[in-house]
């Protein structure tokens, strides 16, 4: 099994690339963890994490200059199913358009937009560990995680939903927060599960077994 | 964590530097003891020595999954780019921001606002205003540290580490005022360093200096405080943090 964290130039992937490979032998899935920016590898792989840190547009258009990646990514992910995995501003890429340095398109897999916090008193970055409430408890990727658990948060710009059976986990910022969106094979975190200890190798490990 | 490759170090008032022992053993403690984040500050910084800490960061990058700052002779976007592919997810820069305030900016701009944290070390004026000094608090700069905060803030940096001259090392308490200055002048979030000596000065920072974060070294390096007591005396004054 390979699972392959696409590195189209944005931000740290030795952090989420490291706790993959813990996760992986933690739970004993075995297989491989590719960083790639090559959409061949991409297209090949079981398994996808699409990270994501830094702003909206600029990582929409990194994505979007690899060639062939969008399409390897519809392929993998819209056509034959593959488990995809979006981190932060990876999960922000999932809707259909953001906000973020003027109005860019998303690769519209939930249908959504991506919009500027606005905590009120509260400051932006949310940056830091905040709790999560679970909205599905029985989606096997949160599989033990639990209302109240903490997770590591930085962004300034928040996913909303138009579906609200597409959101998955929520936290309290001011407002209630999308922590994780998704439907059927496609599932991101707002948060970084590779920061966030024991919960987020759990959320990983989760993923790695996930057959949606 | 102060570090000066191999070992964790601690500055001692009048008494030098003396060694705490390994950084990698330190960090996984503090990691099982439910840390939030770690900060490392090379405080040597040499080319020679910036090599040795990325073993140390590389090393943490593969044991620790929390977030990693790592400070210490950060001057140019390649220093970054090295730190970062090493493994820390954000770099703390102080000396070289005062040197060249743009370098707040084309941080911020190639590795987005998260990753750069502007370090501040204040130092009390007579005025009742605080000086921002770089080189550990060796040198002048001139400027005031709340403007200088500020100004950073527009630059791109999305996080201050701000450490009190004043108070470093005394274990009299975190400077509030600085605190409250800074973090009142400023969006962004503010990690507090610098003199913490019990718990009710944690407590202290947070609530009168509206601290979003602190950052404690020598009374968890030397074990006089332990997170449990900090997490315990933080819920009594409602203060969130992270149950471990």
């Amino acid at each position: 099994m390979t699972t392959a964290i696409i590195d189209y130039g944005s931000g740290n992937l030795r952090s989420v690339a490291k706790a993959f490979e813990r996760a992986t032998s933690d739970v004993g899935v075995g297989g491989d963890v590719v960083v790639t920016d090559k959409a061949e590898q991409v297209a090949a792989a079981d398994r996808i994490v699409l990270p994501g840190v830094g702003a909206f547009a600029d990582c929409r258009a990194g994505l979007f200059a690899v060639p062939g990646m969008t399409d390897a990514l519809e392929a993998a992910v819209i056509k034959n199913g593959r488990p995809f995995l979006g981190i932060c501003v990876g999960m922000q890429l999932l809707a259909k358009v953001g906000f973020e340095h003027g109005e860019h398109t998303g690769l519209g897999w939930v249908d959504g937009e991506v919009v500027e916090l606005t905590p009120g008193d509260l400051k932006v970055p949310h940056m830091g560990w905040n709790n999560l409430t679970i909205r599905a408890p029985d989606h096997p990727v949160l599989a033990g995680i639990n209302t109240g658990d903490h997770a590591y948060f930085v962004h300034s710009f928040e996913l909303r939903c138009a579906n609200d059976r597409d959101v998955l986990a929520t936290t309290e910022y001011g407002d209630t927060l999308v922590a994780a969106a998704g439907h059927d094979n496609v599932f991101g975190t707002q948060f970084h599960p590779e920061k966030s200890q024991a919960i987020g190798l759990r959320l990983i490990a989760n993923f790695l077994q996930w057959k949606p | 964590m102060d570090i000066k490759a191999p070992n964790l170090i601690k500055g001692i008032h009048l008494e030098g530097l003396r060694v705490v022992g390994d950084p990698r053993e330190h960090a996984q403690r503090y990691y099982a003891a439910g840390a939030d984040e770690l900060l490392y500050i090379d405080i040597v910084a040499s080319l020679y020595e910036r090599n040795t800490i990325g073993d140390l960061v590389r090393y943490t990058a593969e044991n620790v999954f929390i977030p990693l700052t790592v400070g210490g002779g950060v001057r140019s976007l390649g220093d970054v780019e090295g730190l970062l592919k090493d493994g820390a997810d954000k770099v703390a820069i102080n000396t070289a921001a005062t040197k060249n305030p743009d370098l707040v900016r084309d941080v911020s701009r190639r590795f987005g606002s998260q990753c750069m944290v502007l370090g501040i070390e204040g130092k009390r004026r007579g005025d009742g205003t605080w000086e921002a000094l770089r080189d550990n608090g060796r040198e002048h700069t001139g400027l005031d540290a709340v403007e200088w905060a500020r100004q950073c803030e527009d630059l791109g940096a999305g996080e201050i580490l701000l450490t009190s001259v004043d108070q470093e090392g005394t274990r009299r308490g975190f400077d509030v005022d600085l605190c409250r200055a800074v973090s009142q002048a400023v969006s962004i979030p503010v990690i507090i360093s610098g003199g913490m000596g019990t718990t009710q000065h944690l407590v202290d920072v947070v609530k009168s200096g509206k601290a979003d974060a602190v950052a404690v070294a020598d009374a968890l390096h030397y074990d006089r405080i332990s997170m449990d007591a900090m997490r315990d005396a933080a819920a009594q004054s409602d203060i969130h943090m992270r149950s471990s």
